[in-house]
């Protein structure tokens, strides 16, 4: 079946299963950074963007995204080197593997959220999960990242 | 030694790499033509192959193999990333036909696609004898269901093997009297603890891909803790020599210990070798979880005396875990239960350790952060907790009367002197932090919920005493910039950065100066590996002797050119000059010199090992908030006191702790194990698996109190096992101190809790 969609800022054509998950498809397009750690939609590690807001990328049919424009870390670089700059300064970046799907959300959440709380900010990453940081680290990094953007908590 | 980067905290060397999202892992390195490998996988905990029939299979368009017992070489062999010769037993095969647990391997197939791969898996027909399974662990020794009962089941190492009988390995040791110290107590206590086959669930499953390069070597990148130990295994495996044979680690998406086994790397090696391919596997979570190398359950059995005043006298120890179907890392985990956690008690007049480790027909075994030390610990301080609440102590005060101090001698410890141990700061700083002395036990909330604090002391060792070996090569380039080679692996914690830290500031020179490359087995000086908390203390010795070496080649050099005696000229880093002339040349020109027309290249190579392996000790205590009517607990708050000795990086050691902390508090509330009773996990994934959120971690406040550990590389010692090992017994504490009622089974889950409450008020 064909599929068009805006792929970080790139219009782009292919032909795709009706199973295939958006997950796979941008795999296949060489957006790496898009990792999979479960297949039960608990890690937060495939999150991309589906015009604008964040989606596990593992649980969407790639059909789904006919029509709209998908944006993953490829298409963010700035965005992710500012913020990831502040992660790098704590350590807590650690093993990396789940960065990407972290900050996709993280990045959505600096644009959707004015002056979110610590609860809110909690809430709102509740579904990224990280086994080497124990959080505390990516939680000082968006602290100083939203105070530096004046969006503080 | 000036100081401008140790003890600093230093962003790591690839840390922005990570945070952009670069292509920076094995699954995402993979040649485009390489083969999808898939496993069937046994759905029985115990049966034999009758027969395979793959005809259908190897129909399937895209299918290039599929490979059944018949295919695979028959040498037996281990997966423990360990020294040779391992303790492990070789009890494996890559294809069994005798099936041990579910997941136990069936057939490898490789196809051109995924979708090809899993379609023939479909098509695979299996008769399977189904054999009754042995899981209860606690009646597997003698029992008449054999696990291994193999002719060629072989144990490399004496470590009490006794395949026959179930038992992978037997130990003891006794230091003292033990009958006449509990004869002097006034208070003996007799309890029981269990513990769970933990998975380590880092975030990248299990992942590997191979290949013949342009020499016709079989080369593996995989994401490994273990390299060097993955060749030989591979070795073993595959039956072909280990030149021939070459891993690539790429960077590793998080291990905790599951990567010190070869769990993912046989099965596309294998295909690789057959079909001259390349080839790609990698473990989906569920996988990772039901087949990958969790922590070994164990049963932990303490018998604990004090006198009236609280001084601990005697421990009389037994611990028994369960390797599962295989013995990786089973005869190894058990001596850290006994070793790291008597050993915290200097008061101890009388102590014994006695373990089994038993085959059963349940998901083997391997090494996860703490390995053993974690069980022993929750089991000896949860005993320390429950006799202090006997005799009416509080937790701390036991523990500040009988806890180990720098100076003594650990006869459990290998007989180790304790050179370096702030304890006592650590446990006073926590008191002060936690508020402990207001807070201790508990306060009722006005919402009915209970607030309570909970303590426990905790140690590691840093890397294996005489057995773990580093070795690194530091050039110093043309335009005089170094390349550090080591064979350690990072896996996310920095130890790439954490040694060119050390580096830098031995060879006193900028940390950008120095690019760090690890690891190829073809091109890194050899390393036993990034496990046993080693690569900080073990490795990092090695960059101390390597950096001396160069220095003094690049002084040689120096003076050489300058025409003067090496002894009257100086190094300081950026150039080599005689003090008090104008007589000097720079790093940077003294690599072009060794380069142009080739007079010698300055290059350097060390190897470390330690006779001792000094132990990092910590305090915890967790503050928690308790609902009485549901069994909830929350961590609000915990504390954690740290000597690790020098502190190399205070980021990467702070989040190592916040991180360790977290996994621990995973461990004693929430991540349950749990098999039906025809052997399957059922805990199989992060939905049944409940590993922390953000919103369970709570508040982590982390300090350090470094002493100085003499054998260490600038005073530094180990961090990344020791702070998984007190949020189990604190919490545990903790409970107890809200509810007066002792758990000693972990998960402690909010269910037990509000049922034991329930239990209580009708008693």
């Amino acid at each position: 079946m064909k599929l068009t969609l805006t792929l970080n800022g790139v219009r782009c054509t292919d032909e795709v299963q009706a199973d295939t998950t958006l997950f796979t498809y941008l795999r296949e397009k060489g957006c790496l950074s898009v990792k999979c750690g479960c297949e039960t939609s608990n890690c937060g590690l495939c999150t991309v963007w589906l015009d604008e807001k964040p989606v596990l990328s593992c649980s969407v049919p790639a059909l789904r995204a006919d029509g709209k424009k998908v944006t993953t870390l490829e298409g963010l670089q700035d965005e992710a080197a500012e913020f990831g700059a502040y992660l790098a300064d704590e350590g807590a970046e650690q093993c990396g593997y789940c960065s990407p799907g972290f900050i996709m959300n993280v990045l959505a959440m600096s644009r959707e959220l004015t002056h979110p709380t610590e609860q809110e900010i909690q809430e709102y990453l509740a579904g990224n999960l990280c086994r080497c940081s124990g959080y505390q680290g990516q939680l000082r990094a968006i602290r100083k990242f939203l105070a530096a953007k004046g969006g503080c908590v | 030694m000036k100081r401008n980067y140790v003890s600093t905290g230093v962003r790591k060397k690839d840390a922005m790499s990570l945070v952009t999202g670069k292509p920076v892992y094995t699954g995402d390195l993979v040649p485009a033509n390489a083969l999808r490998v898939k496993l069937l996988r046994s759905p029985h905990a115990r049966a034999y192959i009758r027969s395979i029939d793959t005809s259908k299979a190897k129909l399937v368009p895209g299918v290039v193999c599929v490979l059944t017992w018949e295919d695979a070489p028959n040498s037996r062999f281990t997966t423990a990333g360990q020294t040779w010769p391992e303790p492990s037993p070789y009890d494996r095969l890559i294809l069994d036909r005798q099936l041990r647990c579910c997941g136990d391997p069936v057939a490898i197939v490789a196809a051109e696609t995924e979708q090809a791969a899993t379609q023939a898996l479909r098509m695979i027909q299996v008769d399977y004898e189904v054999q009754t399974p042995l899981l209860d662990f606690t009646k597997a020794k003698d029992n008449p269901i054999v696990v291994h009962p193999e002719e060629n089941f072989r144990a490399l190492c004496d470590v009490g093997t006794d395949a026959k009988r179930n038992l992978v390995s037997s130990d003891s040791f006794t230091v003292g009297n033990l009958d006449e110290e509990f004869s002097k107590c006034d208070v003996v206590l007799e309890r029981t603890y269990n513990t769970l086959a933990n998975s380590q669930a880092m975030m990248e499953p299990f992942c590997t891909y191979s290949y013949y390069d342009e020499y016709g070597r079989l080369t593996v990148v995989s994401s490994t803790q273990v390299p060097f130990h993955a060749r030989r295994i591979l070795s073993n495996a595959l039956e072909i020599p280990k030149g021939n044979i070459r891993i690539i680690k790429p960077r590793i998406g998080g291990g905790f210990g599951a990567k010190q086994s070869v769990v993912s790397e046989i099965f596309p090696a294998l295909v690789t070798k057959l079909t001259g391919r390349a080839a790609y596997l990698c473990y989906t979570r569920q996988e990772s979880m039901t087949n990958g190398s969790p922590r070994h359950q164990m049963q932990m059995q303490v018998k604990i005396g004090a006198t009236r005043d609280g001084t601990i006298r005697a421990i009389d120890l037994y611990a028994l875990s369960n390797a599962g179907a295989y013995g990786d890392h089973g005869p190894t985990t058990i001596g850290l239960v006994g070793h790291k956690s008597l050993s915290l008690y200097g008061s101890l007049k009388a102590s014994r350790f006695t373990c089994e480790v038993v085959y059963t027909n349940t998901m083997g075994g391997g090494a996860y952060r703490g390995y053993g030390a974690t069980q022993g610990i929750f089991a000896v301080e949860s005993a320390v907790n429950e006799i202090a609440a006997e005799l009416g102590m509080d937790p701390t005060v036991i523990r500040e009367k009988n806890m180990v101090k720098e100076g003594q001698v650990m006869p459990a410890y290998y007989g180790e002197t304790c050179n370096s141990c702030t304890l006592d700061a650590c446990m006073a700083a926590a008191k002060e932090h936690m508020n402990w002395d207001e807070k201790y036990p508990r306060r009722v909330l006005p919402n009915g919920h209970i607030r309570s604090v909970g303590v426990a002391i905790a140690m590691q060792g840093s890397g294996i005493s005489a057995v773990d070996t580093a070795s690194v090569e530091i050039r110093l380039n043309d335009g005089g910039f170094y390349t550090l080679l080591v064979g350690c692996t990072d896996m996310g914690t920095g130890c790439d950065t954490i040694l060119a830290q050390m580096a830098a500031d031995c060879l006193d020179c900028d940390i950008d100066d120095i690019s760090v490359r690890g690891v190829d087995t073809d091109q890194s000086p050899y390393d036993t590996g990034s496990y046993a908390s080693s690569t900080t203390y073990v490795t990092g010795g090695a960059v101390m002797k390597t950096c001396a070496e160069l220095r003094e080649k690049i002084l040689a050099e120096g003076a050489r050119i300058l025409g003067v005696d090496p002894a009257q000229a100086e190094f300081d880093g950026q150039k080599v000059f005689v003090p008090g002339t104008d007589k000097s040349i720079t790093r940077a020109e003294i690599g072009w010199a060794s380069y142009e027309g080739h007079s010698k290249l300055l290059t350097a190579c060390q190897s470390h090992s330690s006779p001792v392996s000094p132990p990092p000790f910590m305090v915890g205590m967790a503050e928690i908030d308790l609902d009485p009517e549901t069994g909830h607990v929350e961590v609000v708050d915990y504390v954690a006191e740290v000597d690790c000795g020098t502190v190399i990086n205070t980021n990467l050691a702070r989040v190592q702790t916040e991180g360790g902390i977290v996994q621990g508090i995973g461990m004693a509330l929430f991540e349950n194990v749990q098999y039906n009773e025809a052997g399957k996990l059922l805990n199989d994934s992060f939905l049944q698996y409940k590993i922390p959120t953000r919103l369970e971690a709570g508040t982590i406040r982390v300090n350090f109190h470094p002493s100085y550990e003499p054998t260490g590389p600038f005073g530094a010692k180990s961090i990344g096992e020791l702070v998984i090992n007190t949020p189990s017994p604190a919490i545990a504490d903790a409970i107890r101190n809200a509810t007066g009622l002792s758990f000693r089974n972990l998960p402690i889950r909010a269910e037990d809790i509000a049922l034991a409450i329930e239990r209580q008020k009708h008693d």
